[in-house]
């Protein structure tokens, strides 16, 4: 009897989770209908489906691509992002494994202003470091590595930091002992057992970096367009712009999204929660 | 060993620390500075004291409004997404059928970006309105409680992660002892397991806390503070001071020094609770 009561109740339970994951997942599709619709009949009549009048098939899409670039967009927002991600993996494990183990007085000071930097929002800086990249000709997706490896190394030297205290000594002594120089020790022992730290500071920054508008914006906007730079770019003149070339470009910046999301699933939650547990 | 070590510190320490001055050390230290001047280039700065200061609370009503906005903006967004992420961590812990696809749903649009997830509910929105025969740009209402399911939509995913990490780290034993003793499913909760997952609840509490005050893409893509900057958080007014007006950007820098002060202070309080209550433990 009470079997059976539970089975009912659990059965009741996953309705109306479905029920609240097709709201979860409602203004996607939205937008995604939207998107194959002519530009005119999208603000007037939203929920409805498209059909003879209104569809458009893929013109949306090669509006948006053209208008905005697209192509070219993802290629800065990929290059942007794995180049800053890599940059910051490995040289922020380098300096946070240095400044755990040399407990000099300055290495304790440099520890503690990464960690202050992380509570420093990034409107204080945005106008005084767009200029400052502009005066030393960082204004280009090379050069706007360096800055997101600045920005980013707080967060990531906090990380890496908490993990490495909990490294024993031994590992590094003995290897030392064997005859490895530093830089061995730190690349052959010390990196790989970095290793799920490293993915949890991958995943945070690429998140972060891949989705920013107003850095890449201010640092490089004019000339390079990123995917939410491209996206913005649509939005013109209120009333005057193309909505459905913005529909198009809106699912063709959730696609890449999805894609990684569902490929690497296991990596990102886990690394969410490390990440989150730590900061 | 350390000092082996030590003559290596070129290698470890400075890349990252180039990077660190040319991007966060200078430009801090620089715009503390320029927040006490009249300047339209970096070069050209005059020393006017705490005038900017003054006129960033005189000159108009923008910076406060924002600071009103943002803070009742903070407050529904931190209370009703953690309700909500919670309730759907625990009924995503009873082992139901499903439970892995119903997680990769709701975490999904934490992934997408502030701006395309503006552009997404301004068209479901305004969408809604539509019948009312208004858009989004309408009432001020409209925008900031749009803005508030936005958040709920993409943060709760993300919370819903961290309580489900913290109620599976439960140890049976303790709720079992409880219903063995007679405690009904709300005295468990309350007694037991609310208790026993405060870590996770101070962890999403901050989350939740400091990303809905540095709130920008979100609230720049949906309203871009319509009507009237009604709707702008203090992130956009401090945005649309620095790039609206020549001039203004004295002004623009010493509200960022006020809007930083603001959110070092709430880390801080955030931080010196925290392990006040570790202590406790």
């Amino acid at each position: 009897m009470k079997q059976k009561k539970k089975s009912w109740r659990s059965t009741l339970l996953v309705v109306f989770l479905t029920i609240l994951a097709v709201f979860f997942l409602a203004p996607v599709f939205l937008v995604l209908m939207n998107s194959f619709k002519g530009q005119f009949y999208i603000s007037d009549a939203p929920f409805a489906l498209p059909d003879a009048n209104t569809f458009v098939g893929l013109k949306n899409y090669w509006n948006g691509i053209q208008k905005v670039g697209f192509f070219s967009a993802f290629g800065y927002s990929l290059f942007i992002t794995v180049c800053s991600v890599a940059a910051i993996v490995l040289f922020c494990a380098m300096t946070a494994w240095y400044l755990v183990r040399v407990k000099t007085r300055m290495a304790n000071g440099l520890y503690y202003l990464f960690v202050f930097s992380m509570v420093v929002p990034f409107q204080m800086v945005m106008f005084t470091m767009s200029k400052i990249a502009n005066l030393l000709r960082l204004d280009h997706p090379v050069g706007i590595i360096l800055l997101y490896l600045g920005f980013g190394s707080g967060l990531s030297v906090f990380l890496y930091s908490g993990f490495i205290k909990g490294i024993p000594l031994d590992v590094e002594e003995a290897a030392t002992i064997d005859g490895c120089r530093p830089l061995q020790t730190f690349f052959l022992v010390v990196f790989p057992i970095l290793k799920p730290t490293a993915i949890t500071v991958a995943i945070l920054n690429a998140m972060w970096i891949w989705n920013d508008y107003l850095l890449p914006y201010l640092v490089i906007g004019n000339r390079y367009r990123t995917i939410p730079i491209a996206v913005q770019y649509l939005q013109g003149g209120y009333g005057s712009r193309d909505m459905g070339a913005l529909m198009a470009t809106l699912i063709l910046a959730i696609i890449p999204i999805v894609v990684f999301y569902l490929a690497c699933q296991k990596y990102i939650i886990k690394g969410v929660m490390a990440g989150a547990v730590k900061g | 060993m350390q000092k082996s070590y030590r003559k290596y510190a070129v290698f470890f320490i400075l890349p990252t620390f180039i990077a660190f001055i040319i991007a966060f050390l200078v430009p801090f230290l620089f715009g503390i500075y320029l927040s006490f001047t009249k300047f339209t280039t970096v070069t050209n700065t005059q020393w006017v004291g705490w005038d900017n200061y003054v006129r960033a609370f005189t000159a108009n009503r923008d910076f406060t409004h924002a600071l009103g906005v943002t803070a009742a903006f903070t407050v529904v967004s931190v209370i009703s997404v953690n309700l909500l992420a919670f309730g759907l961590a625990l009924l995503l812990t009873r082992g139901i059928r499903g439970t892995n696809l119903f997680r990769t749903v709701f975490f999904m649009p934490n992934l997408i970006g502030g701006i395309v997830l503006g552009y997404i509910w301004q068209l479901m929105i305004n969408g809604l309105l539509l019948r009312a025969g208004v858009d989004i740009t309408y009432d001020p209402k409209y925008g900031f409680w749009g803005l508030v399911v936005l958040m709920n939509w993409q943060m709760i995913g993300y919370m819903m992660i961290i309580y489900i990490a913290g109620l599976q780290n439960l140890p049976g034993d303790v709720l079992e002892a409880a219903e063995i003793d007679g405690a009904s499913p709300w005295q468990k909760l309350r007694h037991v397991t609310i208790p026993m997952v405060m870590p996770s609840i101070t962890i999403c509490t901050f989350l939740t806390l400091t990303n809905s005050f540095k709130l920008f893409d979100q609230n720049f893509a949906l309203t871009a503070g319509a009507p009237m900057k009604k709707t702008a958080m203090l992130a956009l007014d401090i945005y649309n001071t620095f790039y609206g007006r020549v001039g203004d950007e004295g002004v623009g820098q010493a509200k960022a020094v006020v809007f930083f002060l603001m959110v070092a202070a709430i880390a801080f309080v955030q931080l010196w609770t925290t392990r006040s209550r570790e202590v406790e433990q």
